[in-house]
């Protein structure tokens, strides 16, 4: 009797279950979404809104316009008088961050890692302590630092900065990665005769491509989200990068939040398409090293 | 991967310790020898320009001790200190437990899991900075969308959050949590993804239900990951200067600043920056022996790869 009664209840009690699990999913994927979107629509609903819109406790503006956007293409405010030649200065920072990292960080985990320097570790160890020391901790000597060489106010600054910060994790995740070319390659490059700038160059750098490409997002991403740094280092208004434009809004009561949420908004757009075009890079560089257990 | 490597063989690894030791020792001969040096020599030139050269610079601007007894007499250290402290064990272990969590639902199948993975990535995408000023504007009292919906839902007026000493703190800690979850959930994700799946096929033909299959395969699996990823995420929340810079400013009255913004507001605010320094220098007895511990880890880690 107990089998039959088995049979007629588990079947029903198991679906139940199941869509149970099923619906409280759902609930967490939307719980979920509103709690990462939450914050990006409200930049969204100010940056449409007119200025007096912001103020009237709505949760989508009255007259949604993109008025602010063409103020901030158009340098229209005195914050943003400098604003596509700031956008320049941040994307050269990213860039030149992003080229140093993965030259500075190619070239030191090969040797370390493919030419077996003697003593390497010791440069694996030094990176290692890099990458574990707080940047804002060594904000206030990097900038003493930067006058005695004279680089405040120059964007160069900014990028050794980050460079420094970024080039550490660039050698961690090169050697983790490095470890799955084998060493057969470069040996019967040798055997050819050829001498190790051109092992690093022909067959180095194309096998290690995935890796570029994710320690080079990671630079481009680091150095985008970098605000101390560019704060410290560059303070006249053609020296600034977009980042500290914008947290200049913040310097007084009444600012046009329109205005600065659609600056920010311009800001943020290049990392995410950057992002989103090699998330499935990042996913595998991320995977191969980084934190990885 | 490298995982299963760890709870597999123990002795496999010593040879191969053993192995890459003697090919270290052979070194390098004549021309290789001055190219691996040259390839090297970027690295090395700026670990001592911008990493060895400020280390120095900041140990020496901090080390007159009279700097110290100033600090000790400041209320606002104390309170700094005590924020660091709630900002960092809060931040850090909600956010990886939940991320422990989180990576075990993302672990399910179906498209729209995937979806929602897709647009849960969003906020460690977006820049710090357009993210953070838009939760301190989000979190206002009076204009604030939070309070808006507040509002129209219940016919509440919602509190000043920024305006309190816990809530603008737990402001802070919620605004890391948004900006750095997703990123540790994806690495814990990875981390799953490398259990093999035989290991849960064996322990449920032995019986195992759902929660032994958690205790008995996917924790002890995790843990070394698990441990690896909340020191770092320690030692990256202990020098997070943008949520609370942006969020709550250190405001109200620098009741909610943490030793990485007081350190930055004693330096350029009343110019102060030895102050500044030795503020700083105060974390390196937790830093330190954080550092070491990272770095046995990371090593190990790596070797193990």
């Amino acid at each position: 009797m107990s089998v039959a009664r088995a049979r007629r209840v588990a079947p029903w009690r198991y679906r139940t279950r199941r869509r149970a699990v099923e619906a409280a999913c759902m609930l967490l994927g939307l719980v979920l979404i509103v709690w990462s979107l939450a914050p990006i629509y409200n930049m969204a609903v100010i940056a449409l809104s007119t200025h007096d819109d912001i103020f009237a406790g709505t949760i989508w503006p009255e007259n949604p316009n993109l008025d602010s956007f063409y103020v901030v293409f158009t340098e229209g405010f005195w914050y943003l008088e400098r604003f596509w030649h700031q956008f320049g200065n941040s994307f050269f920072v990213g860039l030149m961050t992003m080229i140093l990292t993965l030259l500075i960080g190619s070239l030191a985990s090969f040797t370390v890692g493919r030419m077996r320097l003697r003593n390497g570790w010791l440069l694996t160890n030094a990176a290692l302590m890099t990458y574990v020391i707080p940047a804002s901790f060594l904000a206030i000597p990097f900038y003493r630092i930067m006058q005695i060489y004279g680089l405040t106010n120059h964007l160069w600054a900014v990028v050794a900065a980050i460079t420094t910060f970024a080039t550490p994790y660039a050698i961690f995740i090169f050697s983790q990665y490095g470890k799955s070319i084998p060493m057969e390659l470069d040996e019967s490059a040798r055997i050819d005769g050829a001498n190790p700038l051109q092992i690093y160059l022909f067959i180095y750098l194309p096998l290690m491509a995935p890796a570029l490409v994710a320690v080079g997002t990671y630079a481009l991403l680091l150095a985008w989200n970098e605000y101390l740094y560019n704060f410290l280092m560059l303070s006249t208004p053609d020296s600034m990068t977009v980042a500290v434009a914008l947290a200049q809004f913040l310097n007084s009561d009444e600012s046009p939040w329109n205005l600065m949420m659609a600056t920010a908004i311009v800001y943020a757009l290049p990392p995410l398409m950057i992002y989103y075009m090699f998330r499935r890079n990042m996913a595998a560089g991320l995977t191969m090293g980084g934190v990885k257990g | 991967m490298s995982i299963t490597q760890q709870a597999l063989p123990v002795g496999r690894r010593l040879t191969t310790v053993a192995i890459r030791r003697r090919a270290r020792r052979g070194g390098l001969y004549g021309s290789d020898r001055i190219w691996a040096v040259a390839f090297a020599l970027p690295y090395v030139l700026i670990f001592f320009a911008f990493v060895l050269y400020p280390v120095v610079y900041g140990l020496w601007m901090g080390s007159d001790p009279t700097l110290y007894r100033q600090l000790f007499d400041d209320p606002r250290y104390l309170t700094a200190v005590i924020n660091t402290l709630l900002y960092v064990g809060i931040g850090v272990n909600v956010k990886m437990a939940l991320a422990f969590l989180l990576s075990g639902f993302f672990m399910r199948k179906g498209w729209w899991i995937k979806a929602v993975l897709v647009i849960f990535i969003l906020p460690w995408a977006t820049p710090a900075l357009p993210a953070y000023m838009s939760i301190h504007w989000f979190l206002n009292g009076q204009w604030g969308m939070l309070n808006n919906l507040l509002y129209l839902l219940t016919g509440i007026d919602g509190p000043v959050y920024l305006n309190s000493h816990w809530m603008g703190l737990g402001a802070n800690i919620g605004a890391y949590i948004w900006k750095n979850l997703p990123f540790w959930t994806l690495i814990l994700l990875s981390g799953r993804m490398a259990i093999p799946q035989e290991l849960y096929e064996a322990a449920a033909v032995d019986g195992a239900n759902g929660l032994h299959r958690l205790t008995h395969v996917t924790l002890p699996l995790m843990a070394n990951l698990y441990i690896v990823c909340v020191l770092l995420d320690t030692v990256f929340a202990l020098g997070d200067f943008n949520a609370t810079y942006f969020v709550s400013g250190g405001g109200p009255a620098m009741s909610t600043e943490v030793l990485a913004t007081l350190g930055i507001r004693y330096a350029y605010t009343v110019s102060l920056p030895r102050l500044g320094v030795a503020e700083v220098m105060t974390a390196l007895p937790v830093l330190i022996p954080l550092i070491f511990i990272l770095m046995r880890k990371l090593r190990m880690s790596e070797q193990q790869l």
